[in-house]
């Protein structure tokens, strides 16, 4: 597992679909990173392209400078993503032969699917897309563990669990735990904490990645 | 700890809005007032927030012009204060802006353009910038998030300066993107009102607000125009970084600053191209230019979305071309940039690329090969109404209605959520064949009706939601009315401002500041002005259409429907569920079904969805809203509710 601490500037995108919280999760790893002394750019949009539309965030984690909220074409270190379809489509605009994927196997179904005007790719296709397209890829059931642990949504932060063990970002439990005693009340902390750690133990369990170069 | 109120010299990660906010208030902002739009509707959201602490008067307005009305008073008054609105609402402002910048102004007057190059979030990519010339107001934009803050800040000591109106102009991808920002001290005294008016009428200070004698005060701010050129001479927020003696000179400004900078790492080329960054864009200052347009031979200029920038640089340099010499420029004038949408660092990367005859990198030819083929797979993601979405169910009523009718009915759309329907037929089922700006749904409404004459036969709608009915739509409303224009209006309300994130608007008994306040009634205003009105709830399909279908059928003037249901986002609503909906697999016909599958075809909510193995509809209860609607659309019964968690 390759550990990154970034020299030069580290891009991470954060994909899915409006409404499984994105936004709070790019804004929870800059939080976290702003306070390690980074300079982050987040660029982000939201409003309309919220309304089950895909998703992006834009995550820039530069020792020394602001950068461009949009990341280049091809510019992508690491990509997240809470919808697998979505990895997907960022890896065609922004990937390249180095880059790391992390993302959640629950598909959500763009309309185009359920009317049946569109397919959907298999599971199994798109594992083989990743390993074609990345360095190194993990898929993890997150939303099925944000179930269990009673609300869907807690998939992001599973996912930020997960991302805190694959090592590919500066950032570690204590400063989770910091950084979301700045925003969430009191007794939603355990709660996150522990979606946090399902994160984590699902990239461990999974102890070879799709592909580990 | 509100991080906007962060201590001196702490560095906070803020959205772009945020530093706007921040910078108000340590320029000691005391009235800030905007209608939502996004990208621009954080700044008075994340002030309403701060509002008691720091003893401001934070409002969302009925409309930007109100907005900018409310914020000069404060200003006449000696305080100082914001306008805040996205880049068409400066449209709406601008009759009351060509007048106050005409009277002038006392206490800082700042007014936050948030535009929308690429219409992310809009129905349009207007530029406020040629507001700044058209009506002579000094512009500042900010290229990153520090000079988010400090540029505001500046704008209230400038405004003050020149005792005139400010503009500061941002755009999405500034508004809406996050970075580090070194906060100052926030002030610790703030000034009292007061309001003079007795001194001599040409005196700004003391006299009358008015904008007249018009030509003296014309004559009087365009004086004033010259010591702003004077300021922006000095500005440090003007900067040159680069060669001495570049092969190609970048001049540019706000977050295009970033792409060129982005653009230059990629292209190898910083020590051979420089960038002259622009704060100050409106009246240019013309000495740094001439120092800076000197350096080299080649010009292009970089800005979102028309060529503003490049216009004016243009000009000064035609009059100076005799100092500097015969410049060759690069822009949207020579196709170099396109002029509509927006830009990347990859667009600006292969303009200057072009220009010096350098190619950006690009992954080996075998991956781009495999991501073709990975292309060809992803289906496409279409925006549409949230899962459980009161929209979905009040278009599903309106095209039962025109079935119905079978007159060929439609609907005239408006700006909110329910645009979607215009933006994709499947979203709206083909009922809504016009959008434009707020308002203008109603305006058209009444004018398609006054058609029948000429042989336009057929029922006209209009739509509006809760917000936009009060910013706009009144004066369209009473002109239909009043011209017995037979039209039914029908009201969307979602019981706040859905798309741009539940602020409050006149209908609501609260404010931006979580006061209890009057609420407007919709229904009373529209029975004043002697409309006929009904109240229905949207997701009772049977109930809806049937006022919706007997209001097609009847002549008359303004025929109202309001229907009422939250939106599934709002707070009261999320995460809770009225019902648990599933697919009784018994009942479903799938294909066999002699509905064509109306419930995944037709209907589209996306939550219900068609598991292609068994050829079933099914409920997926994680993106299940618990709404109930689709139970009453499918002709088998097959979707079967009960009670859930609310
Ligand atoms: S945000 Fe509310 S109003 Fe807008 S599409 Fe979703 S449910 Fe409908
Ligand atoms: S109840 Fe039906 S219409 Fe409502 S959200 Fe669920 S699947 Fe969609």
């Amino acid at each position: 597992m390759k550990k990154r601490k970034p020299a030069k500037t580290l891009n991470l995108i954060l994909t899915g679909v409006g409404g499984q919280g994105n936004v709070m999760a790019s804004r929870v790893l800059a939080g976290m990173l702003v306070d390690a002394g980074y300079v982050v750019t987040i660029g982000e949009t939201f409003g309309m392209s919220q309304r089950g539309g895909s998703v992006m965030s834009h995550l820039r984690v530069s020792p020394d400078e602001v950068k461009s909220p949009q990341i280049p074409a091809w510019g992508a270190d690491v990509i997240v993503a809470l919808e697998p379809l979505e990895a997907l489509r960022v890896l065609g605009v922004y990937g390249n032969p180095d880059v790391c994927v992390l993302s959640n196997t629950r598909p959500v179904y763009p309309i185009g699917v359920i009317t049946g005007e569109l397919g959907y790719p298999s599971r199994e296709i798109i594992m083989e897309k990743f390993s074609l397209l990345a360095a190194s890829a993990w898929m993890i059931d997150a939303t099925d563990a944000g179930v269990r642990l009673g609300n869907p949504v807690l998939s992001n932060i599973v996912m930020i669990g997960a991302l805190a063990e694959t090592g590919l970002l500066p950032f570690n439990r204590g400063m989770f735990a910091k950084e979301i005693k700045k925003t969430l009340p009191p007794d939603k902390l355990s709660l996150n904490m522990k979606a946090f750690d399902e994160g984590r133990a699902m990239i461990r369990q999974e102890s070879v990645a799709l592909k580990n170069l | 700890m509100n991080k906007l109120l962060s201590p001196d010299k702490s560095t906070v990660l803020f959205l772009g809005n945020e530093a706007i906010a921040r910078g108000a208030l340590e320029a000691g902002l005391a009235v800030a007032t905007g209608y939502p739009g996004t990208p621009s509707s954080e700044v008075i959201e994340s002030l309403a927030g701060v509002a008691a602490r720091r003893n401001l008067y934070v409002e969302w307005s009925v409309n930007e012009k109100v907005a900018l009305e409310v914020a000069a008073a404060a200003s006449f008054s000696g305080l100082r204060a914001m306008a805040v609105m996205k880049q068409n609402g400066v449209n709406v402002a601008s009759d009351f802006l060509l007048h106050l910048i005409a009277s002038g102004t006392r206490g800082g007057l700042v007014l936050v353009s948030c535009e929308d190059p690429g219409a992310l979030s809009s129905v349009n990519e207007g530029e406020s910038r040629y507001f700044a010339r058209m009506l002579e107001m000094p512009l500042l934009e900010p290229a990153d998030f520090q000079e988010a803050k400090d540029l505001t800040k500046w704008a209230f000591e400038l405004s003050e300066e020149i005792r005139n109106v400010v503009m500061l102009r941002s755009v999405t991808r500034m508004s809406h993107a996050s970075g580090n920002v070194v906060c100052a001290k926030l002030p610790t005294k703030s000034r009292r009102a007061k309001f003079e008016y007795d001194g001599p009428v040409m005196d700004s200070q003391t006299g009358p607000m008015i904008s007249t004698p018009v030509v003296a005060k014309h004559r009087l701010h365009q004086e004033k125009l010259k010591t702003v050129e004077a300021l922006f001479e000095k500005s440090p927020f003007n900067r040159y970084s680069g060669p001495a003696k570049p092969k190609l000179l970048v001049v540019t400004s706000s977050v295009c600053f970033l792409y060129v900078r982005e653009a230059l790492s990629m292209l190898g080329l910083e020590r051979d191209v420089g960038i002259l960054k622009l704060a100050t864009t409106w009246p240019l200052p013309p000495r740094l230019l001439e120092r800076n347009l000197q350096r080299a031979e080649k010009i292009l200029v970089v800005e979102e979305v028309l060529p503003f920038l490049e216009e004016n640089v243009k000009v000064l340099a035609s009059a100076m071309a005799g100092r500097i010499g015969v410049k060759t420029f690069f822009g949207k004038y020579d196709g170099t940039l396109p002029a509509a949408g927006e830009l990347n660092p990859d667009i600006v990367a292969r303009a200057i690329g072009g220009i010096m005859k350098v190619k950006p990198k690009t992954p080996p030819a075998s991956y781009l090969a495999e991501v073709k083929k990975a292309a060809a797979l992803i289906p496409a993601r279409e925006q549409t109404f949230c899962a459980g979405c009161p929209h979905r169910a009040s278009f599903w009523n309106i095209r039962r209605a025109i079935a119905l009718d079978g007159r060929e009915g439609f609907v005239c759309g408006d700006i909110g959520c329910y645009s979607m329907a215009a933006l994709s037929p499947a979203t709206g089922y083909n009922t809504m064949p016009t959008l434009h700006s707020m308002g203008s749904g109603t305006g058209l409404a009444g004018g398609f009706a006054k058609l029948s004459a000429f042989g336009l036969d057929k029922p006209v709608m209009a739509v509006c939601g809760d917000s936009t009915f009060y910013h706009a739509v009144i004066p369209a409303l009473i002109n239909a009315q009043h011209n017995r224009a037979d039209i039914t209006f029908i009201v969307l309300d979602n019981a706040g401002t859905a798309m741009t994130g539940f602020q409050p608007h006149p209908g609501l008994p609260v404010s931006a500041l979580k006061e209890t306040v009057p609420a407007v009634d919709i229904a009373c205003v529209c029975r004043g002005i002697g409309a006929k009105v009904a109240v229905a709830d949207p997701f009772d399909i049977d109930g809806t259409s049937k006022i919706l279908t007997d209001y097609l059928a009847e002549k008359g003037s303004v025929k109202v429907l309001i229907l009422r249901q939250a939106c599934a986002l709002s707070p009261e609503k999320k995460g809770k569920k009225t019902f648990n909906v599933r697919v009784n697999e018994e009942l479903c016909l799938g294909d066999a079904c002699g509905c064509n599958r109306l419930c995944t075809r037709v209907f589209r909510c996306p939550a219900l969805t068609w598991d292609s193995a068994r050829k079933k509809a099914v409920v997926d209860e994680v993106i299940c809203a618990g709404c109930g609607v689709c139970v009453s659309i499918c002709p088998q019964n097959a979707i079967v509710k009960a009670q859930g968690n609310m």
